[in-house]
């Protein structure tokens, strides 16, 4: 009988075609919108973890009340302890310092005059201790649009748009004008290696990256840091093991008493973070939820007109001994067939143009050029395994709901209603 | 004598002669907040190997009586019994299985599938049944010879002619080798050689297998070949003679 469904099915291009095309259709937006939606938010929240947050990130308590003002006269001490203790108690998760300052970037003439000056949002990481990730996971390397990586201390790349707008040269020394922890104005001079766009308004506004030791020596934060970050080994962020971690670090640390005591924060605490973290995990089963009864719908009336045309099939059938209730399985195993057909096909398309996107990504920022969230501008999907098997929930869910409903017609129907009916 | 056959779970008693018997048989339909009576009060009996026909113009109720002794609908008073089984009192499962097994339709409009060949239109009444596929295959291409049909096994509906059509209706429903067959109007889509040669096929199956055929007609060319006509008016039997075949052609 299967094997007679399915001759049926190939050979009658209306009972098959419409139907694996809708189902295609639709499987194919489920596939790509979840694979696009996981790709943006897992970009953004990449981002924010690998430029700002980490999976987890250690500051001191007064620095964390005030963070958005970068305040390093309230950095943590004694940085290096605290990390070999991080190191010791959670193995899983790799630790790294930053420092965060923000100054007045001033670009000397050849008499040491002031020739330009701009706003700084500095940024000082390890790039010099061999085997440091940190400038991959800043995307640096990539980033570079002249130079290269600072390889010594004192040098530092800027922001390839500051150092156009200023005339900066590679080779060419600038100044920071800023404060050490302890309040002091300094002025200390770097050489610039290298010119740099992430592709981040936010972050290519006079940004200028250092290593930490140059920061530690320029602000005189020997040994401290405004923030301490923790990022789960596999790089990928995994909310349970930054929960674990954090109450488990607090629970050990936390001192209300003391505003320097440190005080662990992880990405899903961060408010607007948290939303995105949310949305991306519900993102699936919202595409799903919708594509099912969209589709449903659609499938549902695909099925009414597609059993109308049969009607006199159905009243054959009914009279040379077929049980309404065995047409009724038929209709279904016929929708199982058609929605795993368009599954499949839809599921394949939906993977390559993820994969596609995933690949090339679609540039933004001509859209994005004021944007002050830190945001990617080429946004791209994302293939997991999960758009492997999505697609079929919607793809064969819908279409055996839509030819239930329309075979929900047939079966209620007395047989003696129904054959009259039938036009046989 | 009474022979049983027994399908599934249930039991035809066939009857030597009287394989059809319709006692006061009435049916009604429910029309707006009334009844409509397609039939009244019918007393019939139809015998092992009868070619007989329900005569009548239309709405006299032909269709009707041809559905309830093809146990497509019951009767509203009265008893329709068939292969000694009240059609009343059958589930919808042994109501299934008696048109699977016992009994046949052929239809005014042929009906056949349109996506699937002739071979597979005529396998299709097998296929509910569980019989091997080599099984299927000579019952098939039997029926087929039947109806001088087997070069055209592969073909499908839509290169056909009206007559050989009828003839592959004939065949789907001579194929599981039925006790009856119902033909409602068969010859009123066909010209009248097809008539004629399709009438020829049903009244050489009816001698040779001994298949009671009973058609529901006002075609003349179907009275020649009637061996009994039942006429029918307004629901109502208002003549049932047996008939002196004059001319088979």
């Amino acid at each position: 009988m299967i094997q007679f469904l399915i001759k049926g099915i190939l050979r009658d291009k209306s009972r098959s075609l419409l139907p694996v095309i809708v189902v295609s259709l639709g499987v194919f937006l489920t596939v790509f919108m979840s694979g696009w939606m996981k790709g943006v938010f897992g970009d953004m929240i990449d981002m924010n973890a690998n430029y700002t947050m980490g999976h987890v990130k250690v500051m001191s308590r007064a620095y964390a009340d005030n963070e958005a003002q970068i305040p390093n006269d309230l950095a943590l001490l004694d940085v290096s302890e605290l990390i070999s203790r991080l190191e010791a108690d959670y193995p899983d998760m790799e630790w790294v310092r930053r420092i965060q300052f923000g100054g007045l970037l001033d670009v000397p003439d050849a008499n040491g005059e002031t020739r330009a000056q701009g706003p700084a949002a500095g940024r000082a990481v390890d790039l010099l201790t061999p085997g440091s990730k940190e400038a991959e996971r800043l995307n640096i390397p990539k980033s570079i649009v002249k130079g290269r990586l600072p390889e010594q201390q004192g040098e530092v790349l800027i922001s390839n748009e500051f150092a156009e707008r200023f005339a900066v040269n590679i080779g060419d020394d600038i100044s920071v004008m800023g404060s050490t922890m302890y309040g002091s104005m300094v002025v200390p001079t770097f050489k610039v290696c290298g010119t740099i766009n992430f592709g981040m308004a936010m972050l290519d506004r006079g940004a200028i990256i250092m290593d930490i030791t140059d920061a530690e020596q320029a602000f005189d934060m020997i040994d401290a840091a405004g923030e301490v970050l923790g990022y789960c080994k596999s790089n990928i962020y995994d909310d349970e093991l930054a929960l674990a971690v954090r109450n488990s670090f607090n629970l050990k640390y936390n001192d209300e008493s003391d505003e320097f005591a440190p005080l662990m924060v992880r990405l899903r605490d961060e408010p607007s973070l948290k939303q995105y973290l949310n949305m991306a995990d519900n993102m699936s089963a919202m595409m799903v939820m919708i594509f099912v009864i969209a589709m449903s719908i659609v499938l549902w009336n695909t099925g009414l007109l597609g059993g109308l045309r049969r009607y006199t099939e159905y009243g054959v059938r009914l009279a040379l001994g077929e049980e309404k209730g065995h047409i009724f399985r038929t209709i279904i195993y016929e929708a199982i067939i058609i929605g795993s057909i368009g599954s499949v096909v839809g599921s394949a398309l939906g993977i390559a143009t993820s994969y596609y996107l995933q690949e090339n990504g679609i540039d933004f920022s001509s859209m994005m050029e004021n944007v002050t969230m830190m945001m990617p501008m080429v946004y791209r999907a994302k293939v997991s395994p999960e758009l492997f098997y999505i697609g079929f929930i919607p793809g064969l869910l819908a279409m055996t709901l839509g030819n239930a409903l329309a075979g929900y017609a047939i079966y209620k129907r007395k047989t003696a209603q129904l054959f009259k009916e039938l036009e046989v | 004598m009474v022979k049983r056959i027994v399908v599934d779970d249930i039991i035809f008693q066939d009857m030597d002669n009287q394989i059809i018997q319709l006692e006061h048989l009435t049916k009604r339909f429910p029309v707006g907040n009334g009844f409509f009576t397609a039939l009244t009060d019918i007393n019939l009996s139809f015998g092992k190997g009868e070619f007989a026909g329900l005569v009548g113009p239309s709405g006299s109720g032909k269709t009707t009586l041809l559905n309830i002794i093809g146990s497509l609908d019951v009767p509203s008073e009265g008893k329709a019994t068939v292969l000694g089984r009240s059609i009343a009192e059958l589930s919808q499962k042994q109501a299934a299985n008696m048109r699977n097994h016992h009994i046949g339709f052929i239809f005014q409009t042929y009906n056949l599938l349109p996506v699937y060949t002739v071979y597979e239109n005529v396998e299709f009444a097998l296929l509910l049944q569980n019989i091997s596929a080599e099984e299927r295959r000579k019952a098939v291409m039997q029926a087929l010879e039947w109806v001088g049909l087997t070069d055209k096994e592969k073909s499908k509906p839509s290169m056909l002619s009206g007559g050989e059509c009828q003839r592959v209706a004939i065949a789907r429903s001579m194929v599981k080798r039925p006790k009856i067959v119902l033909a409602d109007e068969p010859t009123a889509n066909l010209d009248s050689k097809n008539s004629h040669h399709i009438l020829q096929t049903m009244q050489k199956l009816n001698e040779e297998l001994g298949v009671t055929f009973i058609f529901s007609t006002h075609d003349e060319k179907v009275m020649q070949y009637l061996k009994r006509q039942i006429s029918l008016a307004d629901g109502k039997v208002v003549a049932d003679e047996q008939v002196e075949l004059v001319s088979s052609q």
